[in-house]
This record gives structure tokens, sequence and C-alpha cells, in this order.
């Protein structure tokens, strides 16, 4: 018996977990599935189409590049797919067709593939490219969003709880609270000169108080929890991203640490400094925070990419808590009304040195 | 019950279902056996004998080299045949003294010393040096070393190590079922030679009848005491095994009598037994020879020196092709390249996979994912040894823990990217060793 040349001599250990890139990847995009789902049910078969088109185009572009670059294509691995989804779920539902194209083809050749392919670009790919429309076609990318059927953007549905007749009495009021998205109406309430304005029209009333607090009265925490407002096609409902997100959390693909610390320092900053002048601060505030914008999105998909967040267990807890700490600056001061994936760009180049920073002390190691 | 563990770790599947069932049997003795000089950390031994000597089982065949090293002795009887290099259980060749059997299993003296426990510690320490004993569960630490702390390092726990968390190997169990008097007697002889207070049995819970049984045993002995252990894997390693059992961190770069602990595996215990009551050397063991593939897995009580392949062919051989044949288990185990190596001292296991589970995967870029330094028992970066050693910077390696790695293999094992993680560090090591020595 030549029994010689059959053994397989290998380094140890001799057993796997069966975890692979592929089945990693492909897990993500699937609890992405729910949130796909209920986009496509509030905004229709576009928002499927234009969430598809995006990660075929990415899938298309990586293998065309890796052709290029004469490496094995390695698209089934399903990274690229996953970028181009999440670079479409970033996409307003209302927005042209050729929008997650470009995004998605800026996001997989410069976001990744000019630095080496999956594993070695610094900052997220996807974010990379929403950033890129945002600059590059930032109409496209802010006009023209649809309201969810029987809704209105804002989630502010029954506008008689802020004034029977909001139409007649400010007609500015009336505009942001029909045609903006939550976010941007708590940042136009920060807007002093416009707050008086609505209040002058208003004859004197508090309308910018009534506005405020009708963002977090349940009804509208509702709409934001199921998804019944305006917003980009994968981070309309929060509970759709909860979902999924838990299924990452049992599966163990995703790690608790920057989703709590990111979503936990939103909290906790929108209840300190999240009101406005002229208004109660309500006990439900921070709630409106964490479940209006792309956080959800943001914190448990995007911020939990392997390649660009820390290495470190520390590591992640600060990379969540400056996530968060940018975030509510952004809303709350910046231009911007949402800050979600600047936020997540920015922690992600401070990665390197977050991870210098806090290597892990071994087992038995005292301090030097 | 409340189950102790350590910080970090995996959970492979254990695969002890194979053999746990299965009581010691006898190996009958192998028409040959190989005696590695090489069995244990330290200096070669220096053979004592010839070609075309006779020898008894239990005689010398070979003398320590030094206070660091080991004597070996025949298993069988019969005649040396041969002295040179023979495929060793880490998969290299290595120098072994070769015995071909006379069929007669004749036996130098071991007479029975009812009286042992009555011995001072200088005496039964002589007794364990005599018997050539080193550590069982792979690592192969010469125990009359082990058993001589420094004055100034007393030592007021021992910890028996019967946590066996490598998958598949079950020899430490059934000598935890079978023989727990015997493993209790050497624990207490352990403690009177290195003067501990306290001595802890280390069970981990996938073998509740053994905590059972263990348990019953010491239920009046205030000074011994069961640890149950929540299943989790490298707790076998001797710092987690410590961290477990007693709360105390061995400083890195230290030795576990740095917190006043020696570790000794079960199955040491039991030889150190022996070697006191019986003066009978080191020359069989419990081995588990199982895997999926193995028509009757076993453990088998087998003479030092016995070849893979007749432990394979006592067990009926396997039902389809072997793709890898590991001496140890799977975690930590060697492949072999053939099957006509000899076990030593420390071979707890043959465990046989078909060419299925043999197949290796094919490596990737990492995608920083962080496994491997969230369940690092050592908490150290191991994705980050890795890359620094393939592009050879040293010192990055050193501090990302290259020094500290206990090469336990858990991060290969959680890797998504399937890198090859701890063969990484091991080259990385062997590097440093050479850049210290041209230093």
């Amino acid at each position: 018996m030549n029994i010689k040349d059959k053994l397989t001599v290998s380094a140890a250990p001799h057993v796997h977990d069966k975890t692979t890139v592929k089945n990693v990847m492909w897990n993500v995009v699937l609890a992405l599935v729910p949130a796909l789902i209920f986009a496509t049910y509030y905004w229709g078969i576009r928002a499927l189409l234009l969430s598809l088109t995006g990660a075929v185009t990415a899938v298309v572009c990586e293998a065309l590049i890796q052709k290029l670059r004469k490496v094995p294509i390695t698209v089934h691995d399903g990274s690229a797919f996953l970028t181009g989804l999440l670079l479409a779920f970033n996409i307003h539902a209302g927005a042209p067709i050729w929008l997650p194209v470009i995004g998605a083809a800026f996001a997989i050749t410069v976001g990744k593939q000019v630095f080496g392919g999956l594993g070695n670009n610094p900052v997220n790919p996807a974010l990379l490219g929403r950033v890129f429309l945002m600059a590059s076609w930032p109409t496209q990318m802010t006009a023209g969003w649809v309201a969810v059927k029987d809704s209105a953007i804002s989630g502010l549905n029954d506008l008689t709880r802020i004034a029977t007749d909001l139409q007649s009495l400010s007609p500015k009021a009336y505009e942001l609270v029909t045609s903006a998205t939550p976010l941007k109406v708590a940042q136009t309430l920060r807007d002093s000169s416009f707050v008086a304005d609505i209040n002058a029209q208003a004859g004197g009333l508090n309308l910018s108080g009534r506005i405020f607090s009708s963002l977090t009265e349940m009804e509208t925490l509702k709409s934001l929890f199921w998804g019944n407002i305006g917003g980009c096609i994968g981070e309309v409902s929060a509970f759709a991203l909860l979902l999924g997100a838990a299924y990452l959390l049992y599966k163990n693909i995703i790690e608790w640490r920057i989703p709590l610390f990111y979503i936990g320092t939103v909290f906790v900053f929108s209840f300190l400094f999240g009101g406005i002048p002229g208004s109660e601060i309500s006990m439900m505030l921070p709630f409106f925070h964490i479940f209006s914008g792309g956080l959800m999105l943001g914190a448990f998909f995007m911020a939990t990419d392997y390649t660009t967040t820390p290495l470190t267990k520390k590591g992640r807890i600060i990379f969540g808590i400056g996530c968060g700490l940018l975030t509510i600056i952004i809303r709350l001061v910046g231009g911007y009304p949402e800050g979600v994936s600047y936020s997540i760009l920015f922690m992600n180049v401070m990665t390197p040195l977050i991870d210098m920073l806090t290597r892990p002390k071994a087992f038995g190691r005292v301090k030097k | 019950m409340r189950l102790k563990t350590f910080p970090g770790g995996i959970h492979p599947h254990d695969e002890k279902h194979y053999s746990a069932s299965a009581p010691i049997s006898i190996m009958p003795t192998p028409p040959r056996v190989i005696v590695h000089l090489s069995q244990h950390i330290g200096a070669v031994s220096s053979p004592t004998v010839k070609v075309g000597d006779t020898v008894l089982k239990g005689q010398v065949v070979a003398e320590p080299a030094g206070f660091v090293s080991l004597v070996q002795h025949a298993s069988i009887s019969g005649k040396v045949t041969k002295i040179a290099k023979f495929l060793h259980p880490t998969g290299i060749m290595s120098m072994g003294v070769e015995i071909t059997s006379d069929g007669q299993n004749l036996s130098v003296d071991m007479p029975d010393d009812p009286d042992f426990m009555s011995l001072d510690a200088a005496a039964l320490k002589a007794r364990v040096s005599a018997a050539g004993i080193c550590g069982m569960g792979g690592a192969g630490f010469p125990t009359h070393v082990k058993l001589s702390p420094p004055e100034d390092k007393p030592i007021d726990t021992v910890i028996l190590n019967g946590v066996e968390c490598e998958p598949f190997l079950t020899s430490d169990y059934r000598l935890l079922v079978e023989r727990a008097d015997d493993i209790l007697h050497g624990l207490r002889l352990i403690m009177k030679i290195v003067s501990a207070k306290k001595g802890f049995i280390g069970i981990e819970a996938n073998k509740p009848d053994a905590i059972e049984l263990l348990q019953k045993l010491t239920a009046k002995e205030k000074d011994l005491a069961v640890v149950p252990l929540k299943l989790q894997y490298p707790q076998g390693a001797e710092k987690q095994l410590i961290f477990a059992a007693t709360g105390r961190k061995v400083p890195a770069g230290g030795l576990p009598m740095a917190v006043g602990v020696v570790v000794q595996n079960v199955a040491t215990a039991v030889a150190i037994y022996e070697a006191v009551r019986y003066q009978k050397p080191l020359i069989e063991r419990v081995i588990s020879v199982t895997g999926s593939i193995v028509n009757k897995p076993m453990n088998l009580l087998a003479p030092i020196g016995t070849l893979y392949s007749d432990l394979l062919e006592h067990c009926g051989g396997v039902s389809a092709p072997i793709g890898k044949a590991i001496s140890g288990g799977p975690m930590m185990g060697f492949a072999l390249p053939a099957l006509d190596a000899a076990m030593t001292k420390g071979s707890s296991g043959l465990v046989l996979f078909d060419e299925k589970a043999a197949k290796s995967m094919q490596e990737h870029t990492c995608l920083r994912c962080a496994r491997c330094v969230d369940i690092c028992p050592m908490n150290l970066m191991p994705s980050m040894i890795a890359s620094a050693v393939k592009y050879k910077d040293l010192e990055m390696a050193v501090k990302a823990g290259l020094n500290d790695c206990i090469k336990c293999g858990s991060c290969a094992y959680v890797c998504p990217a399937q890198i090859r993680l701890v063969q990484w560090i091991d080259t990385g090591k062997i590097r440093y060793a050479e850049a210290m020595r041209n230093k």
C-alpha cells in the first residue's frame, strides 16, 4: 500500500469552523433583504430596480477591473454585490437610474480596486460612492424625493396636530413639514430667522415649538420606525434594518460594540443637546434621532464593515463613540441635516491610528 | 453547577463520540517499536545500547543528556536492531532505537511498594526521574524538572489537567473514568513533592460522568477539589487552565511556578503513581485511535514506540481512503507524511480524516474582520502578526504578540479568509529566533 503519496501534510489546525468570506458577504446581503422588501412595498418596483442596478453595476465593474488587472475574478464572494446594494440604498427612490450606476462604478473602482480590492480599501467604498454623488450631483441626490404612499416625507402626517389650518396660517411652515425629511425639519427649526419667520406668519403663535414637539410624538416615531417617511431606499424602515441586524448579530457576523456605542452616543447626546429654544425637551427626542436618517443602516451595516474599522475591541468602542459624536455634531450644528456618511468615513480614516493606540496587552503581560 | 473558564477561545465540535465509550484496551505487543531519543523538550537522550543488544521491557536504552533531558526505556523485550533516524510524530526524521520483539515480553522487576506514600519528597522525585516521565499532554516537558521549582518560587497549588480540549481525543477521559483512584494518588504524590497545599482537577463540562466520579472520590478531602469547566478551547493550555481554576495570570514569558502553580496532565499523574509505587518506567500510554473512517475507534494502552500503522491495523483499519493522519488532536496535532511514525510519550491520539476532510482551503486576503483578535486566548492580534511576518517586519510582529502566541490555532480555526495564521506565526518565531542568534 503506497499511502505516502496520498496523505495531506499541512500545518495545524486541521479543522475549521467553515465560515468563509463568501458566506459572510452573502449573509449581509440576506440581512438587507427585509429593508429592500420594505422599500419595494413603499415605493414600488422602482426602489428594487435602483437597488439591483447598483448591485449589478458593482459586480460588472469588479469583474472587468479584475480582468484588466489579470487577477482572479472573485465577484462570486458577494462583496461587490454588497457594496453596490449599499450604495443604492443610500440613494432616494426618485433618483434617476444612472445615479446608482455611476455611484457603484466609482465605489468599486476608486473606492476598492484602486487599493488592491477586498480587504485593502481604507474607507467604506459604498459611502465613498455616496459622497461622490452628493458632491457631483447634489440636485439629483436631494431633489425629487418621493414620499411613501399616503404619507408626508417628514412623517408628520396629521398636520391638524400642529395647527388646524397650517397651510393658510404659515405657508412656509406648511412647505417645510410636507416636503422635507424628518431630519431636515429638525435642522430647519434650528435656524432662528426661519423660526422667527414662521412664528410671525402665524401671528405670534409658537409654531416652531409645536412642529418640533410633533416630531417626537408617538405617531411620528411610529412612522419613523416602520418607515412611513421619505428617505433613501435602504434607510427608510428602522424595523426592517433591525431585523437584519439581529440576524447578523445572531450569526456572529457583526459585532455589537460599534453599533451599540454609535447609536448609544447619538441617543445620549441628542437628549442633551437636541432641543431648540422655545420648546421643551421631550424624553422621546433620542428616539427621534436614532430612528431617523441613515443611522440604523449606517450603524449596523456600514460602520461594521470589517476592512475599514478597528481590529481591537477597545478600538471599536472608540470608533462607535467617534461616529456618534460626529453624527450628532453634523446634525445639530453642521450644514447638512444628516451626518452618518461623513462620520463613518472620517472614522474609517482614523482606524489605523485607533488600532495602533489600542493594541491589546497580551494575557499575563504587565504594562511597561 | 457554576462553570469556570478563561477569556477568549472557540467552540469546535468535540467529535469525541467516536471513541469516548470505548474502554481502555491493551494493544498486543507489536513486532517492533521505535523508542525515539527525543520525546521531550530538552536535550536528546544518548543511547546506552548498541545494535544486537538484547533488552528487557523496562530496561534503560538511553540516558539523559543533562538535567533537562530524559531517560528512555525499552517498551518491549527483544533485540536492538537499528539505531537510526525514524519518522517522528511531529513529521520530522529523528534518532530512535528500534527494538524487534522476541515475542516473550519479558520485563525487568517492578516490585510493589504499598507503603509508597511514606517516602519523602526527594525519594519520590528520584523515582519520577528514573522513570523517564515527561508531560503527556503533548508538550513533553520533563516532569522531574517541572517538579523541581527553585527555592524562591514556593508552590501552593497543583492542578491536574483533565480538560482534553482537543476535539476527537478521549484518552484522558478514559483514564478519568477508569483510573480515578490512580490519578488521585498521582495528585497526592505531586503535591507532596512540591509541598503544595491545594490540589485541583480541571475537567470540562462535556465529561459529566468524570466530574461526578472525581467529585465523589474527593468529597471528603478538604484540600482536593474538582473544577468543572465550561466547554471552551484551548482550556487545556496551561496558562488558560491556571486562570480558569485559580484566577491567577501567569506573567508573559513566565512559567506557572511564578504564580505558585504546577500543572500536570492526568495521564502524567498516573505515570507518576506507577513510577513511585512500582518503579515502573514510562513505557506505555493510552492513545486514542479515532476518526470517522476508523473501523473500530479505540483507546489503546500501547507500548511507547508502537508504529501508528500497527495501532491502526489493530483498530480494524479504515473504511475509506485516508486523506490526513494527525498525530495528536486536530487543533495542534501534526499531519503525518506516512503512517510508519512511532508514538512517543506525548502521543495522545491518532486521528484519521477522509480525503474530503483533508482538503485544505484556499487562502484569501485578510478582511480585517477581527475574529482572530476577538477570540485569541492570549489577547494578541494574530492577523497583524501574520501580515507583519509576511512582510518581514519582525519588530511589528513582536509588538502584535509574536512571542506570546501559544499556537493553539483558534485564530486559524475562525478565519473566514482561511489564512494559515499559525503557520505564519510559526515562521515568524523561527525567523525571530534566527535574528536573535545572529545578533
